[in-house]
């Protein structure tokens, strides 16, 4: 049986090899790069898709509607308005002082700005826990200005002071970090031409810079966003998750969980996780307008 | 506007950009910074926007001091090499954004924004963002909303650098033309020697951050006066030679050059148009290259004991009779002119453009 097929192959000796060489090493590239989507697959899988899906299935198990019902009790409305104000405030507070502080960053030069740059990041590489700490030792009953908050009537551990605080350190970088890199990239030409044309520096801010790094900015707001709604180690450690006063939406998960009090864990988890989902969604399409979309 | 400028100097650290530069221009003119890049021109033209400020010297629009003037005060149009049009906007809200700031009425900038289209050959463009327009008609586009508000000063900093060679063309002589027709004073800068020989009234040869020579066009080119003009300007031959009374002689070649040159070590300058060539044995060189563009053909040949030389002939000259490579030439070099040596190390010896 050999030998007539070594025969038909004998008019082109060399072109045989030739090609079972190149689909050989076509497909060992296609197996390595199976294997390698398969290992990231994997990975993914473990610590993101099968807890996230462990949750789905309980949920379903025990009924959506009956998690989510789960909510309307007092102290479950309390905490989700908690968190609700929280986020509201650092958003606003954040996308304003990180505009100003990118344009500060990026647009001038002064003494400090490298540590102030450097600054802006701290929080990405601080444990919330250790903020919270912290605030504690500055504003607790023996803190460094105590007596100054005391003075002023203002109460900062183990109140909403406290909790706004600690949003306010977790979420700083992300409208910074995002408005600073777009300034950076459009340069100040566009910004320079509306001086020419007479443009007042309030009127460059609002009507050019402002336009110009509005993706940026949103991109920003919604990482603020979700960082807020998500933070849990500073607010537990600052507000002491009191319930009906200083529990936010994530403590509140937490105490139902101690407490054996599955539907509410479950049904504040699945309003969470259909938030970060509705926000993701904005996250892909503000980073899409990001690059490109814009120009 | 008329301009004046006193002993303006800038430094970038250690870099002086500009470096005590005065000047004046007329009103009503159009005139080229030309230089190479990094010649500090680019920097000259920030400093009269207002855009960049001087370490010292002063500025003054029409006789009043314009110094410390702020780039909004000063009523200066800028059109920016990459056009820098906003891109949130409309070719309409751009070109109108100079009016739009100062307040003026909806309806003005309405009428303006539809003559500046008109002038610039936007028509029906007004609507569409800048991300949908060519370079040329971005170009225009910023030229447009740079004369919206009536500047009483043009500059435009490498107007039709980022633009292919065909556009570039047409917006050259249409910005002459557009010149011609609204007569506000303009300022460019441009490396290119045919741009600013083509488009201006005058033109200034800038070199490190110093003024080389200003003059009308024709001017700096028959009459440089110093040797970093008569090279950059136009395609040159450069030799170093020996001079003696109003001769210059290097290797075999010998040249009779214009103007008082001091006896002794000199740089031959010789434009590449400004010699004849033909064939003749012995001759003083060699043929050694003929390339034809088109209705010109350039001879290149090697002078003994000077080195190549480069010559442009029109096509149909009679003197390329029998020219082929290889073959001896005689040379006569109709016009040149020579620089003392000690000037040279300035600037290092270049073979030509």
């Amino acid at each position: 049986m050999s030998e007539p097929a070594s025969a038909v192959a004998l008019p082109v000796p060399e072109a045989p090899p030739r090609s079972r060489a190149r689909s050989s090493s076509a497909n060992v590239r296609r197996l390595g790069q199976f294997a390698l989507g398969g290992v990231v697959l994997a990975y993914l899988g473990t610590i993101l898709i099968a807890p996230l899906g462990a949750m789905a299935y309980e949920i379903i198990a025990l009924g959506p509607l009956t998690a989510l019902k789960s909510l309307l009790e007092p102290n479950a409305l309390l905490a989700l308005r908690m968190t609700a104000i929280l986020t509201v405030l650092s958003v606003v507070i954040n996308a304003v002082v990180g505009t100003l502080g990118a344009v500060a960053i990026v647009r001038h030069r002064f003494p400090l700005r490298p540590l102030i740059n450097a600054l802006s990041d701290l929080p990405l590489a601080v444990s919330p826990v250790m903020v919270g700490l912290a605030f504690i030792l500055l504003f607790g009953r023996e803190g460094l200005l105590a007596s100054l908050t005391a003075a002023l009537g203002i109460k900062v551990v183990f109140a909403f002071t406290g909790l706004l605080l600690g949003t306010l350190f977790v979420s700083l970088p992300y409208t910074i970090r995002e408005v600073a890199y777009v300034l950076e990239e459009l340069g100040t030409s566009e910004e320079e031409a509306a001086a020419t044309l007479g443009a007042s520096p309030f009127q460059i801010f609002f009507r050019v810079t402002l336009p110009n790094v509005r993706f940026g900015l949103a991109y920003g707001v919604l990482m603020t966003l979700a960082r807020s709604v998500g933070e849990f180690g500073a607010v537990l450690v600052l507000g002491g998750s009191i319930s009906g006063q200083t529990q936010t939406a994530t403590t509140f998960i937490h105490d139902a969980i101690d407490q054996r009090a599955t539907a509410s864990a479950y049904g504040m988890a699945l309003l969470l996780a259909l938030v970060s989902i509705v926000l993701l969604l904005g996250l892909e399409w503000f980073k899409h307008k990001k690059h490109g979309g814009s120009r | 506007m008329r301009i004046r400028v006193e002993h303006l100097s800038k430094k970038f650290g250690t870099f002086k950009a500009v470096d005590d530069v005065s000047l004046e221009i007329e009103d009503g003119s159009l005139v080229a910074l030309l230089g190479p890049s990094g010649s500090g021109k680019s920097t000259l033209l920030r400093i009269l926007a207002g855009l960049e400020s001087a370490d010292s010297g002063n500025v003054w629009f029409d006789d009043e001091p314009a110094t410390d003037l702020h780039a909004r005060m000063r009523g200066v149009g800028f059109v920016f090499q990459h056009y820098a049009l906003f891109r949130h906007l409309t070719v309409e809200q751009n070109i109108g954004f100079g009016l739009d700031v100062r307040g003026v009425g909806k309806q003005t900038i309405k009428r303006k924004v539809a003559e500046l289209l008109g002038l610039t050959g936007l028509h029906g463009l007004g609507g569409r963002y800048p991300s949908q327009l060519s370079g040329g008609q971005r170009q225009r586009v910023a030229l447009a909303r740079a004369l919206a508000p009536e500047p009483r000063l043009l500059l435009l900093d490498e107007p039709f650098g980022a633009v292919d060679a065909k556009v570039r063309e047409e917006l050259r002589q249409w910005l002459r033309r557009l010149h011609d027709e609204v007569h506000v004073t303009s300022i460019f800068v441009t490396h290119d020697q045919e741009e600013a020989f083509s488009v201006a009234d005058r033109v200034l040869v800038v070199n490190k951050g110093r003024i080389e020579q200003g003059g009308p066009p024709t001017e700096i080119l028959d009459n440089p006066e110093t040797e970093f003009v008569a090279r950059f300007v136009g395609d040159v031959n450069v030799f170093p030679a020996t001079i003696a009374g109003n001769i210059a002689t290097a290797g075999s070649l010998r040249a009779r050059v214009l103007g008082d040159v001091p006896t002794g070590p000199a740089h031959l300058v010789i434009r590449s148009y400004d010699l004849k060539l033909w064939r003749e044995d012995p001759g003083i060189a060699t043929v050694q290259r003929i390339v034809t563009f088109g209705d010109r053909v350039r001879v290149q040949a090697n002078v003994d004991g000077a080195g190549p030389i480069v010559a442009f002939f029109p096509r149909r000259s009679s003197l390329l009779r029998g020219i082929e490579s290889g073959c001896r030439a005689q040379i006569e070099v109709t016009t040149a002119r020579a620089y003392p040596a000690e000037s040279s190390s300035l600037y290092p010896m270049s073979t030509t453009a």
